[in-house]
């Protein structure tokens, strides 16, 4: 199947025609999804201000997606610094912003992608184990969220989904809260406060409004802390995440809209909900954005950075577009063979995000049996780690369901709470 | 001791919450420049600066998602959703975030946030200007749901409301702004409860419990019935949840007859409630079935037609005709 542009498609298909091109022609779908997903400049703007901006040429002849629609670019067009093949390419705009990862920075980036994905792999294996409820996997999306994570302050402030489990890795959750909520012991895993971190919003979008209100806050308060929303290409959809960006915009608010394009929503592909390249968007909000590699750990750093930059120096909201790959299910309960082309799934095995940071480091002579031990080990103590505290969390007790629904207990809960309590005594009673 | 409307007196509420607080801010739409609507806000952004009275955007989730942020971030936020049918944008962020954040979180997160939405109709208004949708919010764990129906309650309530630690929404009954009346702007805050209903007329024959706006048409009933030898206790509920159900019960253990009224529908609401609170609490205590006067099933009508779906005092005194089992406009009904 030739490459095909949206321009041919009627309008009211787009949906069905991106489920067909899934079962006909995963390569090509993957070249379309690009295709549409691209315009004339890695870095999108609207006005003055410090991001760079590419200006690059059409390979191709203009393809128009609607009325007035701008002209797509190159299939290509993302930022990049390290090819899958592990070839440290030069970008003038990005360099500087990763000139400090040196080898040993590589390598700690390397080893947190390694953890993760170790640990991805074992909450996965809890599941199946009946361990965990549900768990929803990040393979495939290390890089985007380890890169974009250690690029924060520690008096910066997530605000995630539920699949930013690198993130929380990152900001130091503790290996046990990971899989507390998946384990059903707890609505929640952690304090958000002691690892600057708001545990997840299930409901898509909806975190994208509290980062911008604490930025918000953060410029009342004269500090350069920023907020970081983290969500995926299907909350690009949801009004929340429209008005997060009306309001950071137009109040200025120091927050970056962290967008993993993972290429799907559940089975809806992204271009069910995209026309145009997510990072599109952003700049009619009077918003920058920067569409990156997201399988590529520097260009992620090197992104989030300058987008942390940007909102330190009082400059207001970018958002990242982070082109990734989900290469597991949505969560354990997800059958994505329905869904999901294994030659594309393949395709992006090759951009594994891990393997080219490897390759890099083995050209640099840095891949060492001992890195790889030490990493290794790390991860499997890691892994073991979590398996203990997950085995180890029981229910909670029964009437702990009453706790906490208020700031102080209240007369008529515990009325409630006093009634079950007589209820349950019956049983042990008898 | 001043007279104030009471819509002046929320402004006045909401002056002294800013002053006493500086983590408090005001925010919504038109509520900067213009002063609200209703002028609730009116001056508020004149004197406190546009860092602390904020119009926002004309988005409802994006007002109270923000609000949520600025939680985060340890302020105390006061948003205003500009009318009662407007809040429906916002019910996601209500419903799974700010009623929930604690609970979730086991304490590690505190919304101290209000909501305040005018409510209720008599004001002839379009669609979406009128309803009374406080019985979504009432269903809804982690949530505080309250109501004034005088000046004094508007003032003092919304300055608790907006030092409590829990999310409230404050339902403002928007045909009684222009109500005056006597309030105490010093009366202390620990006084009286926010939680705790008020006994507004003493009566031995019939407890008549209502909120917001039916209030004073309760009241009017209890007037037209002592004309009549007949004694109506009206309690005025001021917080919907929780329901203060220990006063409504001491009150019908006295009287032995129920009657509720709100304008709000009747299916679900919070009559329903309260009927099957009581009659779990003191069903021996009932000389009849607990009665209830609230708006029809059906959509909020058009300006013309409201007076047929509002409560009004006759509707009231039907009502307690049938409790007290007396002739009524069911007597004989056969449907």
């Amino acid at each position: 199947m030739g490459r095909r542009s949206l321009a041919v498609v009627p309008w009211p298909d787009i949906g069905q025609w991106c489920l067909e091109l899934h079962k006909s022609d995963g390569a090509a779908m993957e070249r379309n999804m690009l295709r549409q997903d691209v315009s004339r400049t890695a870095v999108r703007t609207s006005a003055d201000h410090r991001v760079p901006v590419t200006d690059r040429t059409p390979q191709e002849p203009p393809l128009r997606v609607s009325p007035g629609a701008e002209p797509a670019g190159p299939p290509d067009d993302v930022l990049q610094l390290l090819t899958p093949e592990g070839v440290r390419r030069s970008h003038a705009d990005l360099d500087d912003w990763v000139a400090d990862v040196g080898d040993d920075e590589l390598a700690a980036l390397y080893e947190d992608m390694v953890v993760v994905r170790r640990l991805d792999l074992e909450a996965t294996a809890l599941q199946r184990q009946g361990e965990l409820g549900l768990w929803p996997p990040l393979l495939g999306q290390e890089a985007a969220q380890v890169g974009s994570a250690r690029a924060l302050r520690r008096d910066d402030f997530v605000f995630s989904s539920y699949r930013e489990n690198a993130v929380a890795y990152c900001r130091g959750v503790d290996l046990t809260d990971l899989v507390r909520v998946w384990r059903g012991t707890t609505a929640s895993g952690w304090d958000p406060f002691a690892v600057g971190m708001a545990t997840p919003t299930i409901i898509i979008g909806a975190q994208t409004l509290h980062a911008t209100g604490y930025a918000m806050g953060c410029v009342k308060d004269g500090a350069d802390s920023v907020a970081v929303a983290y969500f995926g290409d299907g909350a690009t959809s949801e009004g929340d995440v429209n008005e997060a960006m009306v309001f950071a915009a137009t109040f200025r608010a120091p927050v970056v809209f962290f967008c993993q394009n993972n290429q799907f929503a559940i089975s809806e592909p992204v271009g069910l909900v995209a026309v145009r390249p997510l990072a599109d968007r952003a700049p009619g909000f009077g918003i920058p954005s920067l569409r990156v590699d997201g399988n590529d750990v520097l260009a992620v750093t090197a992104a989030t950075r300058i987008a942390l930059d940007r909102a330190r120096r009082g400059e207001g909201p970018t958002f990242i577009e982070a082109v990734t790959y989900r290469r597991g299910p949505h969560t354990t309960s997800d059958d994505p063979t329905r869904y999901v082309d294994p030659a594309v799934a393949e395709e992006w095995c090759a951009k594994d995000p891990i393997l080219r940071v490897e390759r890099l480091l083995e050209s640099r002579g840095r891949l060492t049996a001992e890195l790889t031990a030490a990493v290794t080990e790390h991860a499997d103590a890691a892994a073991a780690e979590m398996r203990r505290g997950c085995l180890g969390l029981e229910a909670p007790p029964p009437l702990s369901v009453f706790d906490h629904v208020y700031t102080a207990p209240t007369s008529w809960l515990e009325r409630q709470k006093s009634q079950y309590a007589a209820y349950l005594a019956m049983f042990e009673e008898a | 001791m001043a007279t104030l409307t009471l819509a002046a007196a929320l402004t006045s509420g909401l002056r002294h919450a800013l002053e006493d607080d500086p983590k408090v801010v005001v925010m919504g739409e038109d509520v900067g420049r213009l002063g609200g609507v209703f002028r609730v806000t009116d001056g508020l952004q004149k004197d406190f600066g546009p860092d602390r009275v904020m119009d926002t955007p004309l988005a409802e989730s994006g007002i109270v998602g923000t609000a949520v942020g600025l939680c985060y971030r340890g302020y105390r936020p006061v948003v205003e959703i500009q009318f009662d049918g407007f809040v429906f944008p916002a019910f996601d962020q209500l419903v799974t975030q700010v009623a929930k954040l604690h609970y979730r979180t086991r304490g590690a997160v505190r919304v101290p946030l209000t909501v305040r939405i005018p409510y209720g109709g008599g004001i002839g208004a379009v669609e979406h200007h009128s309803e009374s949708p406080e019985a979504y919010f009432t269903h809804t764990s982690g949530l505080r749901v309250v109501t004034c129906s005088n000046p004094q309650d508007a003032h003092t309530m919304l300055r608790q409301a907006i030092a409590c630690d829990d999310p409230v929404v404050f339902f403002e009954p928007k045909r009684r702004y222009w109500t005056k009346g006597e309030v105490d702007t010093d009366a202390p805050l620990d006084d009286v409860p926010m939680e705790q209903a008020r006994v507004v007329t003493r009566g031995d024959d019939v407890t008549l419990v209502t909120y917001g706006p039916l209030v004073a048409t309760a009241v009017d009933a209890a007037l037209a019935a002592r004309e009549d030898g007949i004694g109506i206790e009206v309690l005025d509920l001021r917080s919907l949840s929780p329901v203060d159900l220990a006063t409504v019960e001491e009150s019908v253990r006295h009287t032995g007859r129920l009657v509720i009224t709100h304008e709000a529908q009747q299916h679900g609401g919070l009559g329903a409630e309260i009927a099957a609170s009581i009659t779990e609490r003191c069903f021996f205590h009932l000389e009849q079935p607990p009665a209830r006067v609230t708006g029809f099933d059906v959509p909020y009508p058009a300006a013309k037609l409201e007076e047929h779906f509002l409560p009004d005092v006759d509707r009231i005194l039907d009502a307690v005709d049938r409790v007290l089992g007396r002739q009524n406009s069911l007597t004989g009904w056969k449907g």
